[in-house]
């Protein structure tokens, strides 16, 4: 043991080199499309009678979620439950075929990372350029650039949690608000609890957060089998039969390393120096890999300037990497494409098949009966009623199935709904007991007028005579 | 026993502590990252802070109190409190968002005519969600959580039988000054035939007895002066609602519990005792006019209303 071991370790800090390639295009791509849609959504406006024209609006007071044209109610939340099956299995599925696609392309601490990568290289320079910023002292140089950088991280961390906030309020309210100073507390809270995170977690943890934090990455392992698509560097082609060799005499052409057994692997460690998590991908599958592929385009770079064939390091499978064939069709794969297919199928239909109004009725149960002076017996219900949709309505309440009864909302019968209203009113049956029947049962009709659907809501009720 | 000799390791293989016990037992270091130390610090410095900001340390028979405040207002007079649970429980009810929501509601229940409000569903049912509250804390303790009442007791408030009268300005005038239920005792006035013609009476008013000769003898004590119930009963039996006096002739009874008598003969002694004790000192409504603020009486006159479908 040369060294006393260290209880704690010091993160080796990585300073990525950029890449050029069809997989870096596409992973710009991404984070334009996303930063597009996360930051412009709140600014779209979408015209609704109610006059909330937020196009995007989580109304939390209000409980309800505006997302264009549908309105989720609060007790419409169960499609949350929906969506979350749909995105686990969606990402399970996804794993299991393709590995970790979500980490490597669409993973908001993957895309804020790779912008905070891209403001650090454009002040402090490529990566060696930034080695050397590390090593030198803090001098004017340095201070300033860092300075500039932490700066920018913090202004786009800023707009980042600003952006968050404005999904949950009337967007261009609040930001009038946020700047004088008259937003609620919980605005200004939320805003600084992202600009710290996102500030410390794509400026400073960075991979640290995949490694350490990240419960998806600890289990995707378990999705994972040998026909997955992973990255991987193909030791066989890269390695022969004397391993990897930089380019040097008589190991200039693929023909001269051949018959030397050398691979094709020139050792130039570009695939390490584009690497977000700093690992070496020639020795193998490691957890850290966020399968980012950057090192594929880093990899054919070369081979492309060798005028060798690309793909020494590809997106491949352990089945085929070993000459094996790769076997997608298997109860795993189709299991999870079942319960996803299904899962989107019954929220589809849910929400394809929302009613206009919601009703319950509740028997007000203390007392269960009361006596009236006329020898009729008085029960009492409450009615809640929710409109769903975004345009006032009428609608009557009336009871069926209990002869010579007689329903009393003290005028109520008949009323206009608001837009989006939710109401609990008061309704009072009376009837003349019938000898032997303690129970009987009847319902309650709620028959739309207009703007309300055309379906009649029948809801079972019960009177009892007896105490 | 573990002593400290270097033990061998292959390159790119977890690092071990250098210990080896037994001769041959290692262990794996797997180095927590730095960071993972400093937020562990991180707490322990938020716990500190925590301990000036809040309630936290015991000392003999009192507790560090902590420099955060809670304030409300009670009573036209603002109340800084050190923050605890029910100090910040008392500034939320004062001053919280829904706090302010229902004062709204209640300053337009306390501008709006009763008849207005009852054809306003909005307010309805805002009438219902707060009435139900403020009936369970200062009304349920007698009249019962869904003012059911207590026959002999309490009355039941869900029935449409109003002894003060049922309509919204007398339900106002008995929350706010209270009411006092009185009838007086007959037992040393009436001997104990008398007594039992008159409750003869009583019950076939309603119908339970059918008329008989001691309903006959009874309806003469009643309206005449030997009984002299009619000055408060009313000639009829109907009661007379100024006095807090009951309707004989409906099927709802108040003090006597005659639908819970099975026999005929326990119905008339539920009433015979009525007649013979009075109903002295248990119809005692105390007065909110002081405890409750004005429009929450005139919101308690309309759930209490709405209750028993009042008139």
């Amino acid at each position: 043991m040369a060294e006393e071991a260290q209880l704690y370790q010091k993160r080796l800090a990585i300073h990525p080199r950029s890449v050029e390639g069809r997989f870096r295009k596409l992973k710009t791509g991404v984070v334009l499309l996303a930063y597009g849609v996360y930051f412009l959504l709140p600014w779209l406006r979408w015209s609704r009678p109610t006059g909330v024209n937020q196009a995007v609006l989580f109304d939390l007071p209000g409980r309800r979620f505006y997302l264009f044209d549908l309105v989720v109610q609060a007790q419409d939340i169960f499609w949350l439950a929906g969506l979350l099956v749909i995105a686990a299995t969606l990402l399970f599925f996804v794993t299991g075929l393709a590995g970790r696609v979500w980490c490597g392309y669409f993973c908001f601490q993957t895309l804020w990372t790779d912008v905070f990568i891209m403001i650090e290289q454009a002040i402090q320079g490529e990566r060696p350029a930034r080695l050397r910023l590390a090593k030198q002292p803090w001098d004017a140089e340095k201070r300033r650039k860092m300075l500039l950088t932490w700066a920018s991280w913090l202004g786009v961390a800023f707009l980042t949690g600003l952006t968050f906030t404005l999904y949950w309020a009337d967007a261009p309210t609040l930001v009038g608000e946020f700047l004088t100073g008259a937003a609620p507390f919980a605005a200004y809270a939320t805003t600084g609890f992202l600009t710290a995170t996102t500030f410390v977690m794509a400026g400073l943890a960075r991979e640290q957060v995949c490694t350490y934090m990240c419960p998806y990455a600890r289990f995707q392992s378990a999705m994972f089998d040998r026909d997955t698509l992973i990255i991987s560097y193909d030791p066989r082609r890269g390695e022969r039969t004397a391993g990897r060799a930089k380019l040097g005499r008589d190991l200039k052409t693929r023909d001269e390393r051949m018959a030397a057994g050398v691979g094709d692997c020139v050792d130039c460690g570009y695939c390490v120096q584009v690497c977000p998590v700093g690992i070496d991908i020639r020795r193998g599958l490691q957890y850290q890999c966020i399968s980012c592929a950057l090192c594929v385009d880093a990899c054919d770079t070369v081979m492309d300037k060798l005028e060798w064939p690309r793909g020494l390091i590809k997106y491949t499978s352990d089945n085929s990497l070993n000459d094996r064939p790769t076997r997608l069709l298997k109860p795993k794969n189709i299991g999870y494409a079942l319960v996803l297919m299904l899962t989107i199928a019954m929220l589809g239909w849910s929400i394809a098949n929302r009613a206009a109004l919601d009703a319950v009725v509740e028997q007000i149960r203390q007392p269960l009966s009361v006596q009236l002076s006329d020898g009729r017996v008085q029960n009492s219900y409450e009615i809640k009623l929710n409109s769903k949709v975004a345009q006032p309505g009428r609608l009557r309440i009336a009871i069926e199935g209990l002869p010579g009864a007689e329903l009393d909302m003290e005028g109520l019968e008949t009323i206009e709904l608001g837009a989006e209203q939710r109401l609990r009113l008061p309704a009072k049956v009376r009837a003349m007991p019938v000898a032997g029947r303690e129970r009987q049962s009847f319902e309650f009709v709620i028959t739309p007028l207009s703007g309300l659907g055309t379906e009649p809501i029948r809801r079972p009720a019960a009177f009892y005579a007896g105490q | 026993m573990s002593d400290t000799t270097t033990t061998t390791s292959t390159p790119g293989a977890v690092q071990t502590t250098g210990h080896a016990w037994d001769g041959d037992l290692q262990e794996f270091n797997n180095p927590l990252p730095r960071w993972w130390l400093w937020s562990f610090y991180a707490t322990v410095v938020f716990a500190v802070f925590y301990w000036f900001a809040y309630p936290a340390w015991p000392f003999g028979k009192t507790w560090t109190k902590g420099f955060t405040t809670a304030t409300y207002t009670e009573g036209g007079q603002s109340h800084t409190m050190r923050w605890n649970t029910r100090s910040a429980l008392l500034e939320d009810l004062d001053s919280g968002s829904d706090a302010k929501r229902q004062r709204q509601y209640l300053d337009k229940i306390a501008q709006t005519d009763y008849a207005a409000i009852a054809k306003d569903p909005q307010m309805v049912a805002f009438v219902n969600q707060a009435g139900k509250r403020l009936f369970e804390t200062n009304c349920s303790a007698c009249h019962g959580r869904g003012g059911q009442g207590v026959v002999g007791l309490f009355p039941n408030l869900v029935d449409d039988d109003w002894l003060w009268g049922g309509s919204y300005q007398a339900i106002e005038t008995t929350l706010k000054h209270g009411r006092n239920g009185y009838m007086p005792a007959f037992g040393s006035v009436l001997n104990a035939t008398q007594i039992d013609d008159v409750a003869n009476y009583v019950l076939s008013l309603s119908g339970v007895v059918p008329s008989s000769e001691a309903s006959a003898r009874g309806q003469k004590i009643f309206t005449g002066a030997t009984g002299g119930c009619y000055m408060c009963h009313g000639d009829d039996g109907k009661g007379i609602k100024s006095m807090g006096a009951a309707n004989l002739t409906d099927k709802i009874w108040t003090i006597a519990n005659v639908p819970a008598a099975q026999s005929p003969a326990d119905k008339l002694a539920a009433v015979r005792a009525v007649i013979g004790n009075g109903v002295q000192n248990v119809r005692k409504m105390p007065a909110w006019g002081e405890r409750l603020s004005a429009a929450e009486i005139k919101l308690m006159a309309v759930y209490v209303h709405q209750l028993g479908g009042g008139q």
